[in-house]
C-alpha cells in the first residue's frame, strides 16, 4: 500500500486545497485529514458522516479537596507548573502522574482524558477519515496515528492501495506522526522567505525519518526571485521540485464554492495540479 | 501587557501582524516580541534581530546507575510515558520518549537515578533596533514543542508590551504560548477555512478566558461569512487590511508593513490603543 | 523452548494481532508439550511507549521467540536485549503459525519493521 502525505512546515501555503485536488484526480484512494488541530478538507469534500468515535488519550490528575491537606508537595515536584493553588490546570498536565503516587493523604487520582473524536465519512471521492483535537488538548500526534491507522484499515478492508494525507503545519509531534513510514511526502512551499526558511527544517524532518519528498512551489510568481532561490536549494539538496504553481484567484474562488480547484475551473492552475499528481503517481510506481 | 498574536489557519498573516506592531510601537515604551512558534519560527526573517545569546533547552531525562541499581522496577512502573524498561538483568532506558517529569529519580528507592539533560532544542535572544526580541528552535526530528516554549516564555520582561507570535493551530503548543496573555489577537482571512480555524481558535481562547480581536487579513476579495460571525460572537474586529499584490511581494522578501509601507504604522498604533481600551476595562470589571 | 504470540484472543485458535504493542493479548506456548497461557497485554492502552511496556510484560519469561506482525524499534530494542528472537511478518491463528514455526518457515528480523507508533488507534466507539 502507498501513502503520500502532503506537508508544508509553513502553514496556508495551499496543502488543503492540492489535496483536495488529489481527492478528484486519484482513482482508487481512502483520504485522511491529518491536520487534526485545525482540519479544513471536509469543507471541500462534503463528507456524509458514517461514523463517529471518540478519542481518550493520555491522563490528567484530579485532587479530591476532600482529602488534600494543602500541604503542597504535588505543587513542588511539578516539573509542568500544572497545579496552583490545590487545583490541577487540565491544559498544563502531562498526566505524568508524578503527583498522584507522592501525595501523603492520597487525595490525587488520575483520570482518562477525554482528548478529541475521529470520523469515518463516506465523499463521492472515497472514504475520508478525519478527526477534531479536542480544544488545546496534546496527544495531537497520537489522534493522527489513529487517523493513519484507521485509513490504513478501511484501505485494506475494501482492497484500495492507495492512502492520500492531508499534513499538518509545522515540525513537531502531529508532523513526525504524519510521517513516519509514509511512502512519499510532498511539501508543498511557497517563494517567501518564511516559506523557504520551513521548508528546509521540514525537509530536514523527512530526511530524519527517511521518507523521500518532492517540492512543489505554490504561488510562484508572487516572487521569481525567491521561487529560483528554492529551484537552487532543492537541485543542492537532490530534492525534485514537482510542480511550480503560479498565483491565481481561481484556488480561492473554488474554495469559496466548497470544491476542488479541479472540478470548478480547468484553466492554468487545474491544469498545473493534475500534471502534478502525474508526477506524483509516477513516483510512486517508480 | 502580555499581547499574543495567534490564528487557527496557518499562513493568515500572525508573523507579519506581530512584527509590524512591533516596529510601529517604537518609542511607544519598552516592546519585547517572543517567537513562540518553535517548529517554524519566522519573526527574525521580518525583525533581523542582532543575537546577543542562546541557550539550549534541556528535557532533565533518567540516567541509572547500574551498579547502585537493583532492578526492582519501580521507575519503569512510575513512568507514565514507558521511558524506561526493566527485566532480569536489564535496565534501557529511551530519552526520546522522556517528559523529564522527574518522578523515577524522585521515587528510586535505592537512588540509583540522577538526570542529566537532553537538548531539544534552543532559545535565542537579542535585539532589533529598539526592540527586544527571543525566539525558540525545536531541533529536526523532535517532538515537543512545549518545553521550548515555555523557555521563550522565560525570557519575558515584567514590563511594558510583550508581544507573542503563536503557533498556528489550537493543540497543546498554542496553550502553552498564549497561557497568560492579556489579549488575544486572532489573525484570520475572510475564506471558509479561515473562518472554520477561527472558530477553533476563538472557541479556544473561551476557553483559556482570554479576550480576542480579529484582524482580518486579505480582505475585500471574498465572502463576508468572517464579519457575520464575529458579529453574532461578538469579537470585535480591529484591523482589515485588504488583499494587496504589493503586501504580498513585501511579505514574500521579509519585510514588514510599518517599514515597507510605513503610512500603516499609524493603523497600527490605533490597534493598539483599542486592544489597550479593551484590556484595561476587563481589568477594571474583571466580573463581566 | 517457549514462544509469544501478539494475539487477538486468549487461546490457540486466535488469531496473530499485527500489532506487536497494541495487541489485545500474549499468548505464551510451550512448542514441546503444546502447553500456553494468555495474558492481556498491559501496553495494549498505555498512552505512549506501548511496545516497550508490551516487550517488559513478556521479557523476563525465559522466552526464545516473540511472533508477530509489526514491531517496532523500541520494543525490539527490549526484545533484542533480552536475547528474545523476534519473527515479524506473522499472520494466521495461532496454532497455523507454531507449525510454521516449528518447520523452520519464518526468518527472525534483525531490525524493527515498522517505525514507532504505527500500531496506534483504537478509538472507543461513542455511547
Amino acid at each position: 500500500m502507498k501513502e503520500v502525505v502532503v506537508l508544508s512546515g509553513k502553514g496556508g501555503t495551499g496543502k488543503t486545497s492540492i489535496v483536495g485536488s488529489f481527492a478528484a484526480l486519484a482513482k482508487n484512494k481512502v483520504l485522511a485529514d491529518c491536520d487534526v488541530d485545525a482540519a479544513d478538507l471536509h469543507l471541500l469534500l462534503n463528507p456524509e458522516l458514517k461514523d463517529e468515535h471518540d478519542f481518550w488519550s493520555g491522563e490528567v490528575a484530579v485532587i479530591d479537596p476532600e482529602k488534600c491537606t494543602q500541604c503542597g508537595l504535588c505543587q513542588e515536584i511539578c516539573r509542568f507548573s500544572a497545579i496552583d493553588n490545590y487545583t490541577v490546570d487540565a491544559s498544563s498536565c502531562e498526566g505524568c502522574g508524578f503527583c498522584s503516587r507522592i501525595c501523603p493523604p492520597e487525595a490525587i487520582t488520575m483520570k482518562e482524558r477525554y482528548s478529541g473524536q475521529w470520523f469515518i465519512s463516506a465523499t463521492r471521492y472515497g472514504p475520508l477519515v478525519h478527526a477534531r483535537l479536542g480544544i488545546g488538548q496534546e496527544n495531537s500526534g497520537k489522534l493522527v496515528a489513529t487517523v493513519r491507522q484507521q485509513a490504513k484499515q478501511l484501505a485494506e478492508t475494501q482492497g484500495i492501495d492507495l492512502i492520500i494525507s492531508d499534513g499538518p503545519p509545522g515540525i513537531g509531534c502531529p508532523v513526525i506522526s504524519s510521517l513516519s513510514g509514509a511512502s512519499l511526502a510532498l511539501l508543498v512551499t511557497e517563494p517567501t522567505l518564511s516559506g523557504i526558511h520551513d521548508l528546509e527544517r521540514v525537509l530536514g524532518v523527512c530526511r530524519h525519518f527517511s521518507v523521500p519528498a518532492l517540492v512543489c512551489v505554490n504561488k510562484s510568481d508572487i516572487n521569481e526571485e525567491n521561487t529560483h532561490h528554492i529551484e537552487k536549494y532543492c537541485l543542492e539538496q537532490g530534492t525534485e521540485i514537482a510542480a511550480r504553481i503560479p498565483f491565481d484567484n481561481t484556488v480561492t474562488e473554488a474554495m469559496i464554492h466548497g470544491k476542488p480547484i479541479v472540478e470548478y475551473s480547468h484553466n492554468g492552475v487545474a491544469h498545473h495540479i493534475e500534471k502534478l499528481w502525474e508526477k506524483i503517481t509516477g513516483t510512486l510506481a517508480g | 501587557m502580555i499581547l499574543s498574536v495567534a490564528s487557527g489557519k496557518g499562513g493568515t498573516g500572525k508573523t507579519l501582524i506581530a512584527t509590524s506592531l512591533a516596529l510601529s510601537l517604537k518609542g511607544r515604551g519598552k516592546v519585547q516580541l517572543l517567537d513562540c512558534d518553535v517548529e517554524e519560527p519566522n519573526a527574525h526573517i521580518f525583525l533581523k534581530p542582532v543575537i546577543s545569546g542562546s541557550e539550549e533547552v534541556l528535557i532533565p531525562v533518567p540516567h541509572v546507575d547500574e551498579n547502585t541499581c537493583t532492578r526492582c522496577g519501580k521507575c519503569a512502573e512510575v513512568c507514565a510515558y514507558h521511558a524506561i524498561a526493566v527485566f532480569g538483568e536489564y535496565v534501557l532506558t529511551f530519552p526520546e520518549l522522556c517528559h523529564g517529569c522527574g518522578a523515577c529519580s524522585y521515587l528510586c528507592p535505592e537512588k540509583a537515578i540522577s538526570e542529566e539533560g537532553r537538548e531539544s532544542g534552543i532559545v535565542e535572544w537579542g535585539h532589533s533596533d529598539t526592540i527586544e526580541f527571543a525566539h525558540g528552535r525545536l531541533n529536526i526530528g523532535e517532538a515537543m514543542a512545549p518545553p521550548v516554549i515555555r523557555k521563550v516564555k522565560e525570557l519575558a520582561h515584567d514590563n511594558g508590551t510583550i508581544i507573542i507570535d503563536a503557533p498556528p493551530g489550537t493543540s497543546c503548543p498554542v496553550v502553552e504560548s498564549v497561557r497568560g496573555s492579556d489579549f488575544c489577537l486572532l489573525v484570520t482571512e475572510p475564506t471558509p477555512f479561515g473562518l472554520n480555524d477561527l472558530e477553533l481558535a476563538v472557541e479556544t481562547m473561551k476557553e483559556l478566558d482570554i479576550p480576542c480581536g480579529i484582524v482580518l487579513n486579505r480582505a475585500g476579495f471574498s465572502d463576508d461569512k468572517v464579519e457575520a460571525y464575529c458579529r453574532k460572537e461578538n469579537i470585535p474586529i480591529l484591523l482589515t487590511i485588504p488583499l494587496d499584490t504589493e503586501i504580498a511581494r513585501l511579505y514574500s522578501r521579509g519585510v514588514t508593513l510599518a517599514e515597507g509601507l510605513p503610512e500603516w504604522r499609524e493603523g497600527f498604533v490605533e490597534l493598539y490603543g483599542k486592544i489597550w481600551e479593551i484590556v484595561d476595562e476587563r481589568s477594571r470589571c474583571p466580573q463581566r | 523452548m517457549k514462544i509469544a504470540f501478539s494475539a487477538a484472543g486468549a487461546d490457540l485458535d486466535a488469531q496473530v494481532d499485527p500489532r506487536f504493542g497494541r495487541c489485545q493479548y500474549f499468548v505464551i506456548v510451550d512448542t514441546d508439550t503444546m502447553e500456553f497461557e494468555a495474558a492481556p497485554n498491559s501496553g495494549a492502552t498505555a498512552g505512549g511507549g506501548a511496545g516497550i511496556a508490551a516487550a517488559q510484560q513478556i521479557a523476563g519469561k525465559g522466552l526464545e521467540a516473540v511472533l508477530t506482525g509489526n514491531c517496532g524499534p523500541n520494543a525490539f530494542d527490549v526484545l533484542k536485549a533480552a536475547g528474545i528472537k523476534v519473527f515479524t511478518g506473522v499472520s494466521g491463528s495461532i496454532k497455523e503459525a507454531i507449525e510454521s514455526y516449528k518447520a523452520g518457515k519464518f526468518q527472525s528480523t534483525a531490525q524493527p519493521n515498522v517505525s514507532a507508533h504505527s500500531g496506534m488507534g483504537r478509538g472507543r466507539r461513542k455511547g
